[in-house]
């Protein structure tokens, strides 16, 4: 195993759309001044996943420098917009000048060049670092644009030094474009074309420090105009190669990137023959195939017997088996027979989800095969829309089938939503309107969302502790609000037990806690039935309120020590004769772009399966006589997905590591800046047990892990945070948008995996290499599984440290945000939540326990050594307070 | 017009200042102004006896009709511990004397404003030539902003050009450095393209004066989400006037000390230049009073200097001498922020940053 260096850096892709010259329809919208429907365009851009959109307004029948004020100035407005880089993009200087006049962002100027020599080249180059941006510098100069490898990096060069060294301009801040010029022309000198770009590519790349490489990508297949299955492989194609040389952006349309993988095998070879050049037929060669590829590529055929069956069975069979192949057609067929589009939902569609349900309730179907049939069910509805929109339209009305309207949000501070998207699912299966307001939502959008849609009732999740507080926050208000809608609680850290102590008591309309998504469809059913509904949660709150008045007498009973007691009752590690090992480095490293593949084999797949509320131990569940054949069907779509993960990098992990000279001090780890341990880095607070201890038990604290200063040791405490999620997003919007709930949580819930694989795997690393104490350690998985290693890794909000709030301290240390790119939440959620955080200890006795409750002598303390107020301190303890 | 300094020098001067220990800049000037209860009449003086706008809350008009009182203040504040004066010249653009008709005295009100602090702190540096202390020239943001529309129905509008924005600053920046700055701020930066005009302004004058003009650049955000009015993280700010090459960057009123910190510690994080931070005395009353005590402001600020995060560091709205003089004390226990080295790469930016890393 090697965690590999950093590699070059992601490939940015730069939205075309937006660009008069290249879409007719941009420059019909913005010739008829409908500037609404033209940043619609350039929304489209940056939820398709463009890191910077270029903006060009060059056309003769334009007022150019008026298009592009107008434009960027209503760009400049608009958030989901603004928020990336403009590249400001004319081959007229008035129009780039009036362009950077309006952009307060750090833009791109497309383009400046030694086209008419290097004194205007020089004045706007000045300009252009007058005015803060980044300059792509085309491979053009007086005697025109460079076609051969030699001739491109020449004028990259010529033009290169002029930037840094007389203008004063960084190499990072230049981005060079060699030119893209069509292939396949028929013409041969255009035969080699891609490959100089390519080889010029590398040039600069190794030469000219800093700079970056872009281009027009879509000019390489300008001969194939009007079919796109062609151009797409071509483009797919020729990044591929461009990339690998160090292309680091390139103008795209970035909503259809093909990608290198996915192209079929006969195209990609032929596409592959005529952007390297590889032999002398190539555009023959394409040709030929070219006009099979105009349209859809055709799909492989399956077994098709219950395709003969009358419509109502076959949308049946789509919906439980989960097949989406056929689900339009059917459903158009159903529409034609039926008198009404509704009357389809209400008759087919619903039966067949009407068995899923069945099914599901019976124990015959589970969790993941639901979803895969809600996706189905999706697509149908999608189909009937428009259909019923235009009857709804004509009949003047708004009809709606749903048993009733639920709204949903993960709270404010959390970010964590697999569990609450696979309830949303489930729910809709039965029939019930789904409002999902997102993650981080704050209760102010939560009740005003509840009013206006006159849902039926909340139902609220978070995955971290400051979650349940935040819960608490929502019933009370609701409460404040004067409202009587049931609230639903779930969520993995929530329970019963908190519900009935700490938000029931908040709410008088009902609080019911929820433990998962089978439970869900049971408890909501009783809630929406008029008759069920006064009787089930009385019955839920008696038993809520027995809950809170056992717990009550039990708290009083507990008995917990005083601080100074506990303390007097540490672990007793004997340090003389001690050694603590040495790290081999002092600060922190950066692991960027993990092998995924080469944590597969470590994926601890039981929480996986749990996650789909299938529950038994990996691999045994595979012959489960229950859970067996959902098993093993979740197994096989997540190695199919896996596949696509690693080919296509539709995730990419990184890791950062730290260690710091540390000591005890009380309770606390010091840490300091560098061996000399004089001047101190900060301190992580840790907390002590309070819990009445039988004799011979000690009251643990992880401070006690690192030799304490009085015994004159030199130790050290290790920090890291590693993350699987990285591009998740993009990935997810794609999911989202083709309404595939089922995908976007397989893939969420591999990502947690592949983080938690990630963290087990660099621990590995940790104890044998960088730490290096368990340098000849050999361990089974089962060991692995069962710690049985020396040294532990406890999150900062686990039980061993509950604080959730020292993640700031460790996010600090390690720099996170920037060597890694995850953030904190005001709760301390990490995003992407598909990221694993934690200290290393190498004691060996080191060991992780619960702190369990703890008394307030301890909070006010810990308070005061951390500089912070008493009810911050709470805050961050609430779920430990004993009184 | 002064004969020209070699600001360069200057820079020189307070870089070597800045690398011995923290500079301490000084509070505010609204709020030491309020002490004097200066009426409608002081405000006009003689010369705008029978000026045509009422001119009371025009402080920066003060430089021309009331100059003892500026010089006390600027003294106050020399004598409390400041190492920085600056100058009384926040709203002294034409575009934001317009409000009171005196929009063609921006050049003297900035010029007199520089002369007085000149002044004082030449005056100080007599007693105590090893000491340096310097004369910023303060520029604010306007009343205008180029990002945003105050028109709610017409997004595209704004009520001010680029070209006019800029030509403003440029003649506040002449104004100031003919009356002696030894540098300038563009602080409580709401709106980054604000400040982007401000430094081309800048960078305009410098280059018909033939020599630098050294800038300090200075941010505020609007609420909690770290954002500025104009929707641009602190990552993204400083992306967006790095090139400028600023003496110092940092982040001004906003709040106080307490909730500014983490913009600060970001951008001390990112930024390859000195950290300077002037927060308000806490939070507004309901009175719209500030009333945190100069202990508090000094405690926390004190924790900001333990830490490692401050180059220079004062007080904005509501700090008065005695918050600087607890801010010098508690700032002289630490050493001053040691500057990081960035790592080159392509630094974009919309509300957002982008980096590109070289390699």
């Amino acid at each position: 195993m090697s965690l590999k260096p950093a590699p070059s850096a992601p490939f940015i892709v730069i939205g075309e759309r937006t660009n008069v010259a290249g879409s007719a329809r941009f420059k019909k919208l913005i010739a008829e001044d409908d500037y609404d429907a033209a940043l619609t365009v350039a929304r489209q851009q940056v939820e398709s996943g463009a890191n910077i959109i270029d903006v060009n307004m060059d056309d003769a029948m334009l007022d150019s420098e008026a298009a592009m004020e107008t434009f960027l100035k209503l760009v400049a407005t608009e958030p989901e917009i603004a928020r990336v880089p403009i590249m400001i993009d004319s081959s007229k200087w008035s129009v780039i000048v009036a362009g950077l006049k309006c952009v307060q962002g750090k833009a791109v100027v497309n383009s400046i060049s030694l086209k008419e020599g290097e004194e205007p080249f020089r004045e706007k180059a000045r300009l252009l670092k007058r005015f803060g941006a980044a300059a792509v510098v085309m491979a053009f100069d007086e005697e025109g644009q460079a076609d051969t490898i030699e001739r491109k990096f020449d004028i990259c060069k010529r033009a290169y030094e002029i930037l840094t060294q007389e203008v004063g301009l960084a190499g990072e801040d230049i981005i060079f474009d060699p030119n893209v010029f069509a292939v396949a022309t028929g013409i041969e000198e255009h035969d080699n074309y891609a490959v100089n770009f390519i080889e010029a590519t590398r040039l600069i790349r190794a030469n000219l420090p800093g700079a970056h490489v872009s281009g027009g990508i879509s000019n390489v297949s300008f001969s194939f105009r009007g079919n796109n299955v062609v151009r797409e492989a071509m483009h797919a194609v020729f990044l591929y190669h461009a990339i690998k040389a160090g292309l680091t952006m390139g103008i795209v349309n970035a909503g259809q990137l093909e990608v290198y993988s996915e192209i079929p095998a006969d195209l990609k070879e032929r596409v592959e023959d005529v952007i390297l050049n590889r032999r002398p037929d190539g555009t023959e060669r394409l040709l030929e195939i070219a006009e099979d590829y105009r349209g859809e590529v055709k799909k492989r055929v399956a077994d098709l017997t219950w395709r003969t069956k009358p419509v109502e069975e076959r949308l049946a069979h789509a919906l439980v088996k989960g097949i989406s192949d056929y689900v339009i057609e059917d459903t158009e067929e159903a529409r034609q027979k039926y008198e009404r589009p509704i009357h389809v939902i209400e008759g087919p569609l619903m039966d067949g989800l009407g068995i899923v349900g069945e099914l599901f309730g019976e124990g015959k179907m589970f969790l993941p095969q639901v979803v895969k049939s809600a996706r189905v069910m999706k697509q149908a509805v999608g189909h009937l829309l428009p259909y019923l929109e235009a009857e709804k339209k004509a009949a003047g009305e708004a009809a709606s089938s749903a048993k009733g309207k639920i709204l949903m949000a993960t709270v404010k501070g959390d970010v964590h939503d697999i569990g609450k998207n696979i309830v949303g699912v489930v729910l809709q299966c039965n029939n019930y309107e789904i409002i999902d307001l997102g993650v981080m939502v704050p209760w102010q959008d939560i009740l005003k969302a509840a009013v206006e849609n006159e849902v039926d009732m909340i139902g609220l999740s978070g995955l971290i502790t400051p979650s349940l507080e935040e819960m608490a926050t929502v019933a009370s208000e609701m409460e404040r609000a004067g409202m009587t809608m049931p609230l639903l609680i779930g969520g993995a850290t929530t329970s019963k037990l908190h519900t009935a102590i700490k938000i029931a008591p908040e709410y008088s309309g009902g609080t019911i806690q929820v433990q998962d998504a089978s439970k869900a469809v049971g408890v909501i059913g009783a809630l929406i039935d008029a008759e069920k509904s006064a009787p089930f949660q009385a019955e839920v709150r008696k038993e809520y309120a027995t809950l809170k008045k056992t717990y009550e007498a039990a708290q009083r009973q507990k008995k917990l020590v005083t601080i100074s007691q506990a303390r007097a009752n540490r672990l007793d590690i004997d340090w003389s004769g001690y050694s603590p090992p040495e790290p081999n480095f002092v600060g922190t490293k950066v692991f960027k772009d993990y092998d995924l593949a080469e944590l597969v084999d470590a994926i601890d797949w039981t929480p996986f399966f749990r996650t789909w509320e299938l529950k038994g131990n990996y691999p045994e569940i595979l012959d489960d006589n229950t859970y067996g054949s959902a098993a093993r069907e979740l197994m096989a779509d997540a190695e199919e997905m896996i596949e696509n993960i690693l080919r296509d990098h539709w995730l990419r992990a990184h890791a950062v590591v730290g260690f710091w000279p540390a000591a005890g001090r009380g309770d606390d780890v010091v840490l300091f800046t560098d061996e000399a341990r004089r001047e101190e880095l900060c301190t992580v607070h840790m907390l002590r047990q309070q819990i009445d201890k039988r004799e011979g038990r000690a009251n643990s604290c992880l401070g006690d892990f690192i030799a304490p200063e009085e015994a004159g040791l030199q130790d050290w405490l290790g920090g890291f945070v590693v993350t699987a999620a990285g591009d998740i997003d993009r990935r997810l919007a794609a999911f989202e948008e083709a309404g595939d709930d089922y995908s976007s949580i397989l893939l969420k819930a591999l990502a947690d995996r592949f983080a938690e694989a990630l963290a087990e795997a660099l621990h590995g690393r940790v104890r044998r290499e960088l730490w290096g104490y368990a340098a000849d350690e050999a361990l089974t998985s089962a060991d692995i599984v069962r710690e049985k290693y020396q040294g532990i890794r406890p999150a900062p909000g686990y039980p061993a440290c509950p604080d959730h709030s020292e993640k700031r301290n460790l996010f600090e240390l390690l720099d996170v945000e920037r060597n890694i790119g995850v953030t904190l939440t005001e709760s301390m959620a990490m995003i992407p939540p598909a990221s694993v955080s934690g200290f290393y200890f190498s004691h060996p006795q080191a060991h992780y326990f619960g702190i369990g409750k703890i008394k307030r002598d301890q909070v006010d303390d810990y308070a005061e050594r951390k500089g912070i107020p008493l009810d911050e301190a709470e805050h961050w303890l609430r779920p430990n307070l004993g009184y | 017009m002064a004969e020209t300094r070699d600001l360069t020098a200057v820079a020189a001067r307070l870089r070597a200042e800045a690398a011995k220990r923290i500079l301490i800049l000084d509070g505010a000037m609204g709020t030491a102004l309020q002490a004097y209860k200066l009426d409608e009449a002081a405000f006009r003086g003689e010369r705008f006896a029978e000026h045509g706008h009422d001119l009371k809350g025009n402080n920066d008009i003060l430089n021309l009709t009331r100059p003892d009182v500026l010089g006390e203040i600027h003294a106050g504040y020399l004598e409390a511990g400041a190492d920085i004066i600056e100058t009384n010249t926040f709203n002294a653009t034409s575009i934001s004397q317009a409000d009171y008709g005196t929009e063609d005295l921006a050049y003297e009100i900035n010029l007199e404003g520089a002369r007085l602090a000149r002044r004082a702190v030449d005056a100080q540096n007599g007693k105590t030539p090893d000491q340096p202390r310097f004369v910023m020239g303060s520029i604010g943001p306007t009343n205008k902003t180029l990002s945003v529309s105050p028109k709610v129905s017409d997004p595209g509008f704004r009520a001010v050009s680029f070209e006019e924005v800029r030509d403003a600053y440029k003649e506040a920046a002449r104004g100031l450095i003919d009356g002696g700055a030894d540098f300038l701020a563009v602080e409580t930066i709401f709106d980054t393209l604000n400040a982007k005009a401000a430094i081309v302004g800048i960078d305009e004058l410098a280059e018909e004066r033939g020599g630098e003009i050294p800038v300090i650049l200075s941010m505020t955000v609007t609420d909690l989400s770290g954002r500025t009015l104009s929707g641009q993280t602190v990552e993204a700010f400083w992306y967006s006037v790095r090139h400028a090459k600023p003496l110092a960057v940092g982040l001004n009123c906003s709040f106080g000390a307490l909730d500014l910190r983490p913009f600060v510690a970001e951008l001390a994080r990112l930024a390859d230049v000195m950290i300077i931070s002037f927060p308000n005395a806490g939070l507004p009353n309901e009175l719209g009073e500030y009333d945190e005590t100069p202990e508090v402001t000094a405690g926390e600020l004190g924790q900001w200097a333990a830490d490692g995060l401050l180059n220079i560091v004062g007080g904005c709205c509501g700090t008065t001498a005695a918050h600087i003089s607890a801010i010098a004390e508690a700032a002289a226990k630490a050493e001053p922020r040691v500057i990081p080295e960035s790592a080159p790469a392509l630094r974009l930016s919309g509300l957002e940053p982008l980096t590109v890393a070289a390699q």
